[in-house]
C-alpha cells in the first residue's frame, strides 16, 4: 500500500520531520501484515474475508471518488463492477456455452474494461447535470433499469439464471481462485487502485474536481469544464469498479441479477459511507466492517443464545451505530479521537497550539 | 493505536478460525437456508424440521454427538456459495443439509465439486439442472425436482377433467420453465394442447396485458405462478369475469393463496394441483409425520402443517441420519462410506419410499390435490391421486428426455411430443 499521509490537516508545519517519520510506520506494518497474511490465517480468511473486502472496497473506492472528490453520490457503481462482470462471463468462458463467446483472456479483460467504462461514461454524461438527491436519483434508476433488463433479457445476459462457471483464466500456469493466489491478485489490484485514487487527488485532474466539488460556478468562471470534468471523474472510477466486479464474478464463479441489484447498489453505499467518504482509505475499512458483519453475524447471534434467522439485525444495528455516532464514517471517528488526543497533550506540556 | 488496531484485527484473525474446530466425537451439519427474502418463512420451517428430525434421534447418530450450523442466505446465489465455504472452512462441518432456492442449488452443484470430501444434502431447491447438467458426485438430493413436481398433473387434467385445449401462464424464470416442463411432458403426451403460453417476470403485478389475450375456446388455463404473484392474478382474473377454470403449479396452491382474503380465491375452486406432498395424505408415515411437527412445537411457533420447505429439509436429514448409521458415523477417507451408504440408501420418508439414481436424483411419489372449501372458510386441497416412481426423466429413457431441451420457454414442443416423437 501506499506510504504517504492523506490527513495533512492535523500536521503542525513545525513538526514536519516528526510526522515524516512517524507517519510511514503504521503503514509498513499494515503493508507488511498484509503481505505476510498467508503465512498465519486460513484459505476462508485469505479468499473469502479478505478477498472480498478488498473486492467491495475497490467498489466503494469508486463511489468514494466520485462522491468524496466529485461532490456526485453515484449508485451506479454496483452496475458498472456488474457490467464488467458479466462482460467477463459473456466475452470468456462460462457454464452457458449457448451464450458465453469463450473469447481469449487478452481480448475479454480489455473489452470488459472498454465497456464498462463505455457504460460509466454514459450514464455520467446523463447524471452530471443533476445535482444532490437527484445525482441519486437518476443513478439508482439506470442501476434499477439494468437490473430488470439483465433479468429479462435471455439473449446476452440470460436472465434470471445468469452464468456459473465463470471461472479465471490460468495465467502463469497459476490457479488464480486457489486462496493464497487470489488473496494476492485481489490485495494488489486494491493497492494499485488505492494508489491511483490518492496520486490522482493529487493531479491537476484531481484539484480541479475538488473545486468543482466545491464551486462549480466558480471553476467554469475560472475556465475548466465542469461537465468534461465530471464525466470523466465517472470513466476513470468506472476502472476500479470494473477490476472489482470481475473479481468478485471470479471469486463467485458465477454472476446473476441479484449480484447487482438494489441491494447491492445500497451495500456499497453503506459501505462507503461506514468507512469514511472522505479518503481513500475510508471503503476499505468499511468494506471490511461490512465483510465480518455479513459473515459472523450468525455467529455473533447464537453466542447471545438468539436464532439466527435475525443476522440481518445486527448488521443494521452496527451501520446505524456507526452512522450516528460519526457522520463521515469510521476514519472521521479515528480522526476526532487523534484530534482531541493531540490537544490533550498539547495542554500537559503546556506547549503546541495556543 | 493503528498498531492496536491491526493488532486486534490479527489476533481476531487468528482466533476464530481455531475457536471454530470440530471435535472428534461430534459430527458438524451445517444448514444451508433462505432465512431472508420471499422465502424466509418456508427457511425457517426448514430449519425447525432439521431440528425435529435430529431430535427423533435424540441429537446421536452411530454413538456421535450432533452439533448444528444454521448458515442463512437470502436466496442469492453469490451470498450462498459465501455462506456454504464458511460452513466448510470455518465452522469445519462435516456435511451441509441445503439449499432452499433452484439457482441456489445450481450454484451449490458447482461448489460441491470443490469439496469432494464433504456431502451436500440438498434441502428443497428443485432445478432440474442441479442433478442433470454435470452432477456433482458429492451432491445428493432425496427430494423430487420442479419437473417431476409437475408430472402426473398433465394425464389427470387430460383424462379426469377432460381438459384437452390450454393455456398457460407461467412464472419466467428457472422454476418456472422447469415445474411447467413436467406439466406439459405429461400433458402433451396424453393428448393434451398448449395453444398459447405466457410469461409473466417474477413480482409484476399488472396481468392485464395477458388476461386480454387469454384466447377464448380453451378448457382451462394452467398457472405456474406463486405467492403474491398468483393472488395478483387471481383477483385481476376474477374481476375480468373470466370463468376459464384454472390448473395450478406446485406453488399455486400453497398456504399464502389459500387463506388469502378477497375474492382471489373463488377462482380457485375444483382446480387441480400437484406436487411433492397432500395434507390429507392417510398414509401412516404422513400421518404420524404431521402429528410429531404438531405436537413438537406450539402452535405459534410452527405452520399448521408442515410446508413443502419443511418436508424438504426433514427428508434431507433422515437421510443424512440413515446413510450416516449406516456408515457407522464413519467419514473418514473423504466420508466414501457414507457416500456409499446414501447411493444405496431406500428412504422411507413422510411421502413414500425415496431412491436414487445414478445422477444421485430421487425417485418418488408426485401427489395430485384439488382445491376444495375447507371447514374454517378457508379453502384447502384434497388428495385426488398419485403417481408413484416418477423418475428424473419423467418416464423416458436418457437420451429422449436429453433431447426435449433444458427446461426454458419453448420447451416441449407439444405437437410433437403429442405424436408420439
Amino acid at each position: 500500500m501506499a506510504m504517504t499521509d492523506h490527513a495533512p490537516r492535523f500536521v503542525n508545519r513545525a513538526d514536519q520531520k516528526l510526522w515524516f517519520e512517524r507517519i510511514p510506520a503504521p503503514w509498513w506494518a499494515l503493508a507488511v501484515v498484509l503481505l505476510f497474511l498467508p503465512v498465519v490465517a486460513n484459505s476462508f480468511w485469505l479468499f473469502q474475508v479478505m478477498g472480498w473486502t478488498f473486492i467491495l472496497g475497490m467498489i466503494g473506492l469508486s463511489l468514494m471518488f466520485l462522491a468524496g472528490y466529485g461532490g456526485m453520490v453515484s449508485l451506479l457503481q454496483m452496475t458498472v463492477a456488474g457490467m464488467a462482470g458479466y462482460m467477463v462471463a459473456i466475452l470468456g468462458n462460462s457454464g452457458t456455452v449457448t451464450v458465453s463467446l469463450g473469447l481469449s483472456w487478452w481480448i475479454v479483460l480489455p473489452a470488459a474494461f472498454l465497456i464498462a467504462a463505455l457504460f460509466a461514461t454514459v450514464s455520467g454524461a446523463l447524471a452530471v447535470r443533476t445535482e444532490g438527491i437527484y445525482t441519486i436519483m437518476i443513478t439508482l434508476a439506470i442501476a434499477a433499469a439494468f437490473f430488470y433488463f439483465t433479468r429479462q433479457n435471455y439473449t446476452i445476459f440470460n436472465g434470471y439464471s445468469g452464468f456459473n462457471l465463470v471461472l479465471p483464466p490460468q495465467l502463469f500456469g497459476v490457479n488464480w481462485r486457489e486462496p493464497v493466489p487470489f488473496y494476492y491478485l485481489s490485495l494488489a489490484l486494491a493497492a494499485l487502485s488505492y494508489g491511483t485514487v490518492v496520486y490522482v487527488s493529487r493531479s491537476p485532474f484531481g484539484l480541479a474536481l475538488q473545486g468543482v466539488r466545491d464551486n462549480p460556478r466558480r471553476m467554469a468562471a475560472l475556465g475548466f469544464n465542469v461537465t468534461a470534468h465530471r464525466v470523466a471523474a465517472y470513466a476513470l472510477a468506472s476502472v476500479f469498479a470494473s477490476a472489482g466486479g470481475i473479481l468478485l464474478v471470479w471469486q463467485n464463479a458465477q454472476i446473476a441479477p441479484g449480484t447487482i441489484g438494489m441491494s447491492a447498489a445500497i451495500d456499497v453505499l453503506v459501505v462507503a459511507v461506514v468507512g469514511g467518504m472522505r479518503r481513500p482509505l475510508g471503503p476499505f475499512i468499511g468494506a471490511f466492517i461490512y465483510v465480518i458483519l455479513q459473515v459472523f453475524s450468525p455467529d455473533i447471534l447464537g453466542f447471545f443464545g438468539f436464532s439466527a434467522e435475525r443476522f440481518k439485525l445486527i448488521i443494521g444495528l452496527g451501520f446505524l451505530a456507526v452512522v450516528l455516532f460519526s457522520p463521515d464514517g469510521v476514519l472521521g471517528l479515528w480522526d476526532r479521537w487523534r484530534a482531541r488526543r493531540r490537544q490533550q497533550q498539547d495542554q500537559l506540556s503546556g506547549g503546541g497550539a495556543a | 493505536m493503528r498498531k492496536t488496531l491491526l493488532g486486534a484485527v490479527a489476533i481476531t484473525a487468528l482466533m476464530l478460525p481455531g475457536a471454530a474446530m470440530a471435535q472428534g466425537g461430534t459430527i458438524k451439519i451445517g444448514i444451508l437456508v433462505a432465512l431472508e427474502g420471499a422465502f424466509a418463512t418456508g427457511g425457517q420451517d426448514g430449519v425447525r424440521n432439521v431440528e425435529l428430525a435430529l431430535k427423533q434421534v435424540n441429537n446421536t447418530i452411530a454413538g456421535k454427538k450432533v452439533e448444528t450450523v444454521v448458515a442463512p442466505t437470502d436466496t442469492k446465489p453469490d451470498t450462498t456459495i459465501r455462506m456454504a465455504r464458511k460452513l466448510i472452512e470455518q465452522d469445519k462441518v462435516d456435511l451441509i443439509i441445503g439449499p432452499l432456492s433452484g439457482s441456489e442449488g445450481i450454484a451449490m452443484r458447482d461448489f460441491a465439486k470443490t469439496i469432494p470430501d464433504k456431502v451436500v444434502i440438498n434441502g428443497i431447491s428443485g432445478a432440474l439442472e442441479t442433478t442433470w447438467v454435470d452432477p456433482a458426485p458429492n451432491f445428493y438430493r432425496f427430494n423430487l425436482d420442479g419437473a417431476q413436481w409437475g408430472y402426473g398433473l398433465g394425464s389427470y387434467a387430460v383424462k379426469t377433467k377432460g381438459f384437452k385445449r390450454i393455456a398457460t401462464i407461467a412464472a419466467d424464470y428457472s422454476f418456472g420453465y422447469t415445474n411447467f416442463m413436467g406439466f406439459a411432458v405429461d400433458y402433451c403426451k396424453a393428448g393434451g394442447d398448449i395453444v398459447q403460453r405466457f410469461w409473466q417476470p417474477l413480482g409484476q403485478s399488472d396481468f392485464g396485458g395477458i388476461i386480454a389475450q387469454l384466447p377464448e375456446n380453451v378448457d382451462a388455463i394452467y398457472l405456474g405462478l406463486g405467492g403474491t404473484d398468483a393472488i395478483n392474478f387471481l383477483n385481476q382474473y376474477q374481476q375480468a369475469g373470466e370463468k376459464t377454470r384454472l390448473i395450478g403449479g406446485t406453488i399455486m396452491a400453497d398456504q399464502t393463496v389459500l387463506t388469502a382474503r378477497g375474492k382471489a380465491k373463488e377462482a380457485l375452486f375444483g382446480t387441480p394441483v400437484s406436487g411433492p406432498f397432500a395434507n390429507d395424505n392417510p398414509d401412516p408415515a404422513w400421518k404420524s409425520y404431521v402429528k410429531l411437527y404438531q405436537d413438537s412445537f406450539p402452535a405459534n411457533q410452527r405452520l399448521p402443517s408442515p410446508s413443502l420447505f419443511g418436508l424438504g429439509y426433514y427428508t434431507a436429514t433422515l437421510a443424512a441420519i440413515k446413510g450416516l448409521e449406516a456408515a457407522g458415523g464413519d467419514l473418514s477417507n473423504g466420508q466414501a462410506k457414507f457416500k456409499e451408504a446414501l447411493n444405496k440408501l431406500q428412504l422411507d420418508s413422510p411421502v413414500g419410499k425415496i431412491t436414487l439414481n445414478e445422477n444421485r436424483q430421487a425417485t418418488g411419489t408426485v401427489f395430485i390435490n384439488e382445491v376444495v372449501d375447507g371447514p374454517d372458510g378457508n379453502m384447502t386441497t384434497k388428495m385426488v391421486a398419485k403417481s408413484d416412481n416418477v423418475t428424473q426423466t419423467l418416464g423416458m429413457t436418457a437420451e429422449q428426455f436429453r433431447a426435449l431441451g433444458l427446461p426454458s420457454r419453448n420447451v416441449v414442443d407439444c405437437a410433437k411430443l403429442r405424436s408420439g416423437g
